[in-house]
């Protein structure tokens, strides 16, 4: 099927919004992506017509919810190719899928032992396994990067040893779109015995990752980043490492047996889903996943690189605009600042103009510290964004310089 | 002049906009005419947490009447405290204390008074009304 964003672009009534006056150009796509027609078809879908809980009910709407909700666990797992459908743990997003892991490893993690982050981590990637380390008395250290925003695997290369336990990287940054080689990190990490975390949620919306061919311990995705709806993504772990983590949080639907003795555990996935989950959410990514495999990834990939260029370039030719990211292999993010403005004056009259970027430090604050700047514009792309749009961001951010300089 | 007067003088400013471009030409063009705090007082314990840009703000007491001097690192966001020091600066504390801030919403900055946009006006006028209290409290206890 031959890739016409014309068409891809009536998918999404958010679109044709008008924003200040203006068509909006939506260029936040990093922070969140927008929705199609498919996927809030399903969202109604289910409202409308088989609203239940799940797994308990003998009755037929809960039976045919359930049925939706395991559908979409498989049809999650045959997108990123895990071994079993019960290894995809339905969470509420990565932050929430890193603390499960982070917390279970409280118990498994040593005095001493080291952990290792890349420098150009999300909070949500630092915070959770400062506590673990706090914790536990285990020792942080980071592994640095380029000033092309791309990590020195020679250095990562030291750092490993036989007392690094755990290292986390991002797929793909947030704030630069560096593609990480997590095949080589991950390969480096096992030999040595360590188990690695990757941060997809950058990645997902691009890359179709495959778990199985990357070998990843734990992988963990959002679904509000792919078409999907907020509040739902989840935790892909190996079997054996999730039988060995202890759950996350107590409550209905991750208990096999309870009395005031005792309590036996759910198996698989249930162990980490306690509660009610985001039975509609899930249903809904499935739908997201089901429409991006539609368009078909190397066609979203091809389009996307397009755009990349396309914007590197025309962005370039604005006097003093500098790019933080430069890396051979990046998604279509491109994160900038033009000489002695902030990036927050730019941002505000983007939005004037019904340009939506992403202005600040991107919840990556030690990047930031590393580049020496308070924050960034950051303007990330997605398969329906349009070269025309990145004509009005550059006419824009020149209209900015000029009312700002 | 009172606070309430130079309130309604600055709404009157404003009416005389078309657009937002020219309302923020002003506010931009009033940023840049902010007179500089002393580099002394810009000190982390003067900064105003928000989120996106760095806001220091200074209040003294001169014969009786607060005088505040600010700066920040973006220049719109100058622009705004430009227009809160002209509307505050220069009054008796007791009176910064009970002025209204309804003129923020008459110049079409509302949008910056969402707690979500970071730039921290709310966080600005309360700390300006926070040294207010501060000083008259001060001057009650004299």
């Amino acid at each position: 099927m031959a890739f016409d964003v014309t068409k891809i672009r009536k998918d999404f009534p958010i679109l044709k919004r008008q924003v200040n006056e203006r068509p909006l150009v939506y260029l936040d796509n990093a922070a969140t992506s927008q929705t199609p027609q498919q996927v809030i078809g399903a969202i109604v879908d289910y409202y409308h017509n088989y609203n239940a809980n799940i797994h308990r009910g003998v009755h037929t709407l809960s039976q045919e919810a359930t049925d939706k909700y395991e559908q979409a666990r498989i049809k999650i797992q045959q997108h990123f190719n895990a071994v079993k459908a019960y290894e995809i743990i339905l969470t509420s997003g990565t932050t929430h899928s890193i603390n499960i892991v982070a917390n279970g490893f409280s118990s498994l993690v040593n005095k001493g032992d080291e952990v290792l982050v890349s420098a150009m981590e999300h909070h949500s990637n630092i915070v959770p396994w400062q506590m673990l380390c706090e914790r536990t008395g285990a020792v942080l250290k980071v592994v640095p990067m380029s000033l092309e925003g791309e990590l020195l695997m020679n250095e990562y290369d030291k750092l490993l040893s036989g007392r690094t336990k755990l290292v986390f990287c991002n797929h793909v940054s947030n704030a630069l779109g560096t593609v990480n080689p997590i095949k080589e990190i991950i390969e480096k990490a096992h030999k040595v015995g360590a188990v690695v975390l990757v941060d997809g949620a950058q990645a997902a919306p691009h890359i179709k990752t495959n778990l199985q061919e990357l070998d990843v311990d734990f992988y963990t995705v959002s679904a509000h980043k792919m078409c999907g709806p907020t509040g739902v993504g989840i935790l892909y772990g190996k079997e054996e490492l999730l039988n060995k983590l202890p759950p996350y949080q107590g409550g209905g639907e991750m208990i096999a047996e309870v009395t005031f003795e005792k309590t036996t555990y759910a198996d698989l996935p249930h162990k980490f889903e306690a509660g009610t989950p985001n039975i509609c959410g899930g249903i809904a990514f499935g739908a997201a996943l089901d429409y991006m495999n539609n368009i078909g990834f190397d066609a979203i990939a091809t389009y996307e690189h397009e755009l990349l260029v396309y914007a590197t370039e025309r962005l370039l030719e604005i006097e003093g605009l500098k790019i933080y990211g430069t890396a051979k292999d990046k998604t279509a993010v491109i994160s900038f600042n033009i000489e002695g403005l902030h990036p927050y004056d730019i941002g505000s009259i983007l939005d004037k103009l019904g340009i939506a970027v992403r202005t600040g430090h991107h919840c990556t604050q030690p990047i930031m510290d590393f580049f020496k700047i308070p924050g960034t514009v950051r303007a990330s792309f997605s398969f329906y964004n349009t070269l025309e749009e990145v004509d009005v961001l550059v006419e824009g951010v020149k209209r900015a310089r000029a009312m700002l300089l | 002049m009172t606070i309430k007067k130079i309130q309604e003088e600055i709404v009157d400013e404003f009416s005389m906009f078309d657009d937002w471009m020219q309302r923020y030409e002003y506010m931009i063009d009033l940023g840049k005419s902010l007179p500089l705090i002393n580099e002394a007082y810009k000190t982390d314990d003067n900064i105003i947490k928000g989120c996106q840009s760095k806001v220091w703000v200074h209040a003294e007491l001169q014969g009786g009447k607060l005088v505040f001097t600010a700066d920040s690192d973006a220049i719109i966001t100058k622009g705004i405290i430009a227009i809160l020091i002209r509307a505050f600066s220069d009054q008796t504390p007791q009176d910064v204390i009970e002025a209204d801030t309804g003129f923020i919403d008459e110049i079409g900055l509302k949008e910056h008074l969402s707690p979500t946009r970071a730039n921290g006006l709310v966080s600005m006028v309360k700390q300006l009304k926070l040294y207010a209290v501060a000083y008259q409290t001060q001057l009650n206890l004299k």
